[in-house]
């Protein structure tokens, strides 16, 4: 499968905050999941995929092409939602479509309009009036509306009600469905990736810990509820982390189906990218 | 096409997909040489990942109940209604033999193990 997006060994050091040796791919039509702790190190990578961070180690290309050399070649076809608005707050929707009509070549005003429409956005209202969910839909139309190939989106769906929520993920499905597109998502809220997402990438201090299919953490990987006693009789290769309860061990195994065999265990709970980050982040081997 | 998926029962989404659809292709709801949804389309139906119905339709290639026909998409195939029957087979020999653990197990006897099954045949007809 071909990457629309690949990442090598991108580092980038600050003081107090360090990426280290980033690397994943996205395969072409696919969405992936960036999923992490505040801090650590979503938005400067997505930074650094976008070109807004220069002065990094590594190699980043989109499309296939050197991302840095490529800058104006590639942003045509990337749409982007940042955490920030980047809007002036003046500005009307309508406005805004005079102005992306000069930056992108595929503008497509018809689209961007009937998206207004599809989410009530006022077209003559200045954005200073708009609420924080008003905001955030008109960034993803926005982004949409030049027929990109790939979306970079850093918490999309933040702010957002779950109607509004289930719109917006709504949409992004289409875009893979109908643009044979591919999105790179990062997101607090991992039920919404749970959903929709085709890989899961984590990254943790800096450090990507996991990158892998939706599926094969969701199916595969497990949470062991268990007393002492029976954690003490657990071979420590036969689970990832743990942590330690007040009542109870709570042990993450990277593959159920064996270690229920193993250990003779009834069930194990499905887990989510929740319980997931919790015990990869707090807890301990 | 009608497919119902729970994120509760622990089941993993594309064996849900893949047994519904299967489903429907052995009672003829589905009919050979039949046109499946794109990959994409399902997973924008179902609210699933792409990955996920990419897994269920292969599967279903690989088990035959589907072909797939490069650039064009997921047929259904004539299936042998001969393997059909002996993939049934397997599902009730597997059930039965849960049955008949508990029952030795217990030291239930084969002839009330009979009588049960007769009394469950009457009630389906």
């Amino acid at each position: 499968m071909k990457s629309v997006l690949e990442v090598k060994d991108l580092s980038k050091k600050y003081s107090g905050f360090e990426l280290k040796n980033i690397n994943f791919q996205l395969p072409q039509g696919m969405i992936m999941g960036f999923i992490g702790e505040n801090g650590a190190g979503k938005t400067t990578t997505i930074k650094a995929i976008l070109d807004i961070i220069k002065n990094y180690a590594g190699e980043i290309k989109i499309f296939g092409l050197d991302s840095r050399k490529n800058p104006n070649q590639i942003q045509e076809e990337i749409g982007v939602v940042l955490d920030d608005m980047f809007f002036p707050e003046i500005l009307t929707p309508t406005n805004i479509d005079s102005i992306m009509k000069d930056i992108y070549k595929k503008w497509d005003s018809n689209l961007y309009f009937k998206y207004l429409d599809q989410f009530s956005l006022p077209k003559e209202k200045q954005i200073k009036a708009f609420s924080k969910g008003m905001r955030k839909k008109l960034e993803i139309v926005t982004a949409l509306s030049h027929h990109p190939k790939l979306l970079i989106l850093d918490e999309p769906t933040s702010g957002l009600d779950p109607i509004a929520r289930n719109e917006v993920i709504g949409l992004f499905q289409e875009f893979i469905e109908k643009e044979d597109g591919s999105i790179l998502l990062s997101s607090h809220i991992t039920t919404d990736l749970e959903h929709i997402a085709d890989y899961i990438t984590f990254i943790n201090d800096g450090e990507i810990i996991l990158s892998k299919t939706c599926d094969e953490l969701l199916n595969e990987y497990g949470i062991v509820k268990c007393t002492e006693k029976e954690f003490q009789k657990l071979d420590s290769n036969d689970y990832i982390q743990y942590i330690k309860r007040k009542c109870e061990y709570e042990v993450l195994v990277e593959n159920k189906k064996k270690f229920i065999k193993k250990y003779h265990y009834e069930v194990i709970d499905k887990i989510t990218l929740d319980d997931l980050m919790f015990l990869m982040i707090k807890g301990v081997k | 096409m009608e497919i119902i998926i729970s994120n509760s029962s622990g089941v993993p989404i594309y064996e849900q997909i893949k047994e519904q659809i299967k489903t429907q292709i052995v009672s003829n709801e589905l009919k050979a040489n039949e046109l499946l949804p794109s990959i994409r389309t399902l997973a924008k139906d179902l609210r699933c990942s792409v990955i996920t119905t990419k897994n269920a339709y292969e599967e279903l290639v690989k088990e035959g109940y589907v072909t797939n026909i490069p650039s064009k998409g997921f047929y259904v195939a004539e299936i042998n209604q001969e393997v059909v029957l002996e993939e049934l087979l397997n599902k009730i020999e597997n059930l039965l033999d849960a049955a008949v653990r508990i029952a030795k197990k217990n030291h239930i006897e084969r002839t009330m193990i009979e009588e049960r099954l007769d009394i469950l045949y009457e009630e389906e007809s």
